[in-house]
């Protein structure tokens, strides 16, 4: 029978309305002895206010560099269950769809060699299994890769990659999300496994600028699914749309960015080639507007969050590639900007941040690509451009 | 080059660094073809046989390197 903690402050996450992890450990410490300490660890580091996990090391399954996270309590003799937690990240699928028949496995593998907690799907995009020993990991690997699965990525490697649901169920959709992701699997699985680049490094391929993935924020590279066409316009449906409720001046024409959209209470009309497909638009009036013409992706690079000068968002690089397999041209750009990379990023420098340390004239010039007025950093806020009071006026 | 003098020279060198340095991947992919005249490709493919022997490890230290496993 698992040992049972009293945990008054972990016992305030529970209430509100909003599913709790600390009811979901305690479900788990009913029947496994390392949740249970888990949870007692767990207290213990809210009530002194400091953390008791250690992380790093050298576990692993044979051959590869990645894929599990070793874990240890600093207080092994009080939570011995605990003293070793030990993180694997399992290659979660495109999109996130699985059949019931794996869930279960999965499940039963997770009881029988782990603590039965797992992370559904941990911010990378990985199926994260948490807290077992490093006995169980040989075990584990042999499990899941009988089956046909295999572990994700950790350090500095290639993190594994994730996309939206794509066409599988948006028809907003650009590309194949779920296509790319697999190839990007499947290319660089030794970049996945064996870590050789200075930091990590995160692709995330969203159908369209509504980025459901928020890639931009999230991805060292980003692949978002874009359109060169017009956007094509029924005005019977706009009309409804009015009729409906919608205010289209106020809630769609003076929303767009690029203020490329008129309305004159009768007919929507739009100047496409001042459009920066934002997908605003076409996500509120989605019965009448669509997007039209040759598709692609625009490829963005260098988001992360604590950089030393803040969060920042991916960088435009590409505005459009058409993204059809074999997908040549784009690997053949990804492995240009590695070799950058390589060439010269320091140890736990993210491509963004060297970007930023070498100048974007040097990457483009790196990579043999020119500059477009695409590739400013944040539109309207181009430094060399200075509206004058007349200029405001207008 | 033969893939076995390649892979020794990996081991040399990372044998050599213990205690001294930790080497990523690309450390001894930039050194050992420099010195060997192999190509880095060429470098990575004995890396591997070595890390799947379990001659070389994959450790993690704010970074992943890879070292000698420590003896049992």
């Amino acid at each position: 029978m698992p040992k049972k903690y009293q945990t008054p402050l972990l016992d305030e996450l529970e209430k509100g309305p909003f599913p709790s992890f600390v009811t979901e450990i305690k479900k788990a410490a009913e029947k496994s002895d390392m949740a249970a300490d888990e949870l007692g660890q767990l207290e213990k580091s809210y009530r002194d206010r400091r953390g008791y996990g250690k992380h790093g090391g050298i576990v692993g399954v044979r051959g590869y560099g990645s894929g599990v996270i070793g874990r240890y309590s600093s207080l092994p003799e009080e939570f011995p269950n605990v003293a070793n937690f030990h993180t694997v990240r399992i290659n979660s699928t495109s999109a996130f769809f699985y059949t019931s028949k794996f869930l279960n496995e999965m499940c039963d593998i997770w009881d029988k060699y782990g603590s039965g907690l797992t992370n559904m799907h941990g911010s990378t995009g990985d199926l994260v299994l948490l807290g077992t020993n490093t006995e169980n990991l040989e075990t584990i690997f042999a499990e899941f890769s009988s089956r046909g699965w295999d572990l994700g990525g950790s350090g500095s490697a290639l993190r594994t990659p994730s996309c939206c649901v794509g066409p599988a169920r948006c028809e907003w959709a650009n590309i194949d999300t779920l296509a790319i992701n697999y190839a990007i699997t499947q290319e660089w699985q030794d970049e996945m496994h064996r870590p050789a680049f200075p930091y990590k490094f995160k692709f995330k391929t969203a159908g369209c600028a509504v980025d459901c993935i928020a890639s931009i924020a999230r991805a060292d590279c980003s692949i978002i699914g874009t359109w060169k066409g017009n956007i094509a316009v029924d005005q019977k449906e706009v009309a409804n749309y009015e009729k409906g409720g919608m205010n289209i001046q106020e809630e769609i024409v003076n929303m767009c960015p690029s203020k490329c959209m008129s309305y004159n209470g009768k007919e929507l009309s739009i100047k496409d080639a001042d459009c920066v497909r934002c997908m605003h638009c076409i996500a509120k009036m989605t019965k009448a507007l669509k997007a039209t013409g040759e598709k692609g992706a625009t490829i963005l690079i260098g988001a992360k969050a604590p950089f030393v000068i803040g969060a920042t968002l991916s960088w435009v690089i590409v505005p459009f590639i058409k993204m059809e397999p074999p997908y040549d041209e784009f690997k053949d750009l990804i492995r240009k900007m590695w070799e950058f990379w390589d060439e010269f990023g320091k140890n736990r420098e993210r491509i963004g941040e060297l970007i930023i340390r070498k100048g974007m004239r040097e990457f483009l010039e790196y990579l043999g690509l020119d500059p477009v007025p695409q590739h400013v950093k944040e539109p309207r806020r181009d430094p060399f451009f200075f509206w004058s009071e007349a200029d405001l006026a207008k | 080059m033969e893939k076995a003098e390649v892979a020794k020279k990996i081991y040399e060198l990372v044998e050599k660094s213990t205690g001294k340095k930790k080497l990523k991947s690309s450390d001894i992919q930039k050194t050992v073809s420099a010195e060997a005249g192999v190509t880095r490709d060429e470098v990575k493919d004995a890396l591997r046989d070595l890390v799947d022997e379990g001659k070389l490890i994959y450790t993690y230290f704010g970074g992943s390197f890879v070292e000698i496993p420590p003896k049992q």
